[in-house]
């Protein structure tokens, strides 16, 4: 089944409201989606750097042996900071690169996500107790999307937790099933260089967004191209730096519901997500048609 | 009684409410006010009894489902499958419903004033229905019995696969169904449609709808198909 929610605040001094505006959406959604939770947040934006968030199934993992051997592989001077189950670092790197060498060096280690302004956190259980280990409440930024997985196409673990980040910034989450992943991936892989992290097929999805960006294409238009080339059943909520889309395929099955008032736009997979929004009641609040982009931002 | 039952379902659990619009507990109340709906599911599901139950605000999944004798009134959205499964009585939405609105309805009235979206009134089983909107795809699918009142558009896949049930449409729709087609409105049909109309309280005009319904020409064994068995 799966549950998704998005909100993107179009009003700048609801930022600080940001996790606690989000944390209510995703709680609700825990029913549809008792495997895993996750959220994307898209906030502190670094010029010149890249973010890079990394969790790792090992425990008893040491961060302060990952930032020596980093530092002394790559000639850098790196700082990673532990955050509950997770990490971060912040790099001059390419992304690309960074992923080539995490990839190659450390086998238990995942990169959740990297990008100027977004920062992946994901877990196995339930959405009340993974808001409370990340503390999103307090959480300030201008958007954010989450997931609750009932697990199809892939193990029940962290890595096959949602958001799947591709590239740089971009994130996406899916409830459906994708039927062409297989094929895909590996094209993706051979003709484009785009490694993946695991056997998910929403991983697969996110890959060919950014991979269609990369070639110049809009949010808007790798969605619109999406839709041509992704086989399966899907409702997406995608992010990008300053950006936020929705998309559903054509049979549209997989049910979403979009709310808007001036100050923001919220997203979910039922009406109930969206219910404790702020002026909720004025909202103008559909139901996206089926095989239209909806986007918001750049 | 005359007196209006408020209910908030800020602190009131669905099961418990619907226990009650069901007479369960024993209560002798006509009307109901169900406010603080917050899109739950579920809500007034069940009800067996001439009762009026006002909802304000948006409901979640198959509110006043297998529906008998009761008004429900959505002041607000419905999601997926409202009504469902109605057998006798009225169901109201004022905005929107989502999909498989009135699914498998064997009788009873469904009103939605705003739009229905995909696969409205799959299956239906003798149900009316009357959409001030318009339907999305696949709507009336393998429809058996009853009407379906859509005076917007429809998009494709209309009445695909459809048995004996009436589609009146006024505005356009896209590509039909298996089976389905285009039939001649005499002055039986729109007396019938003024009927409809009126018992669901929209304004319209008859004369300005078509009439879709089967061609007949799927349901009944054809001997040419003989190869294929």
């Amino acid at each position: 089944m799966c549950g998704i929610v998005g909100i993107f605040l179009k009003n700048k001094e609801l930022h600080s409201q940001l996790g606690s505006l989000f944390s209510p959406m995703l709680t609700e959604m825990g029913d549809r989606g008792p495997d895993s939770s996750g959220f994307a947040i898209y906030r502190d934006k670094i010029e010149d750097e890249f973010k890079v968030t990394l969790h790792s199934p090992s425990k008893n993992l040491n961060w302060n042996e990952v930032e020596k051997l980093i530092n002394s592989k790559l000639n850098l001077s790196i700082k990673i900071s532990k955050i509950s189950s997770h990490a971060i670092f912040k790099t001059k790197l390419e992304p690309e690169e960074i992923r080539k060498f995490i990839n190659s060096n450390f086998k238990d280690i995942n990169i959740t996500s990297i990008g100027k302004r977004l920062e992946i956190y994901k877990e196995v259980g339930m959405p009340l107790d993974v808001l409370e280990q990340f503390n999103v409440i307090n959480m300030i930024g201008s958007h954010m999307i989450g997931h609750t997985r009932m697990a199809t196409e892939s193990a029940v673990t962290t890595e096959g937790a949602h958001p799947f980040n591709t590239g740089s910034d971009l994130c996406l989450v899916h409830n459906g099933s994708l039927s062409n992943h297989n094929d895909l991936r590996k094209w993706l892989f051979k003709e484009k260089g785009i490694v993946f992290q695991t056997e998910n097929d929403s991983e697969v999805a996110a890959g060919y967004i950014s991979y269609k960006m990369e070639e110049g294409l809009s949010l808007k238009g790798a969605l619109e191209n999406a839709l041509d080339d992704l086989d399966g059943f899907y409702t997406f909520a995608v992010g990008t730096k300053n950006g936020f889309a929705i998309l559903r395929d054509r049979i549209a099955c997989k049910p979403a519901v979009i709310a808007e008032t001036d100050d923001w736009v919220g997203m979910a997979s039922e009406f109930r997500a969206l219910s404790r929004l702020p002026n909720i009641s004025n909202a103008n609040v559909w139901e996206p048609s089926p095989g239209k982009v909806y986007s918001w931002g750049a | 009684m005359d007196e209006t039952k408020k209910i908030d379902l800020k602190n009131t659990e669905v099961r418990e409410l619907n226990r009650m619009l069901q007479k369960r507990d024993g209560n002798n109340f006509n009307y109901f006010n169900i406010i603080n709906p917050m899109g739950a599911h579920a809500i007034a599901t069940g009800l067996d009894n001439e009762i009026d139950v006002l909802i304000d605000g948006h409901v979640g999944y198959y509110c006043a489902g297998m529906n008998q004798q009761s008004i429900v009134t959505i002041n607000g959205n419905a999601g997926v499958g409202v009504a469902e499964n109605m057998m006798s009585g009225k169901v109201v939405v004022k905005g929107d419903a989502s999909q498989s609105a009135g699914a498998t309805g064997h009788g009873g009235l469904l009103v939605i004033k705003g739009n229905a979206s995909a696969r409205c009134g799959i299956s239906m089983k003798g149900i009316d229905i009357v959409v001030g909107g318009s339907v999305g795809h696949n709507s009336a699918f393998m429809a058996q019995a009853g009407n379906l009142v859509i005076c917007g558009d429809a998009e494709d896949g209309l009445g695909d696969s459809i048995y004996e049930t009436v589609i009146y449409i006024k505005g356009n729709y896209g590509k039909l169904g298996a089976d389905c087609i285009e039939k001649e409105m005499n002055e039986k049909h729109f007396l019938r449609l003024e009927k409809l109309l009126d018992k669901a309280n929209i304004k319209d005009d008859p004369k300005k709808f078509k009439r879709l319904g089967s061609a007949r020409k799927l349901y009944n064994f054809d001997v040419k198909n003989i190869d294929g068995y």
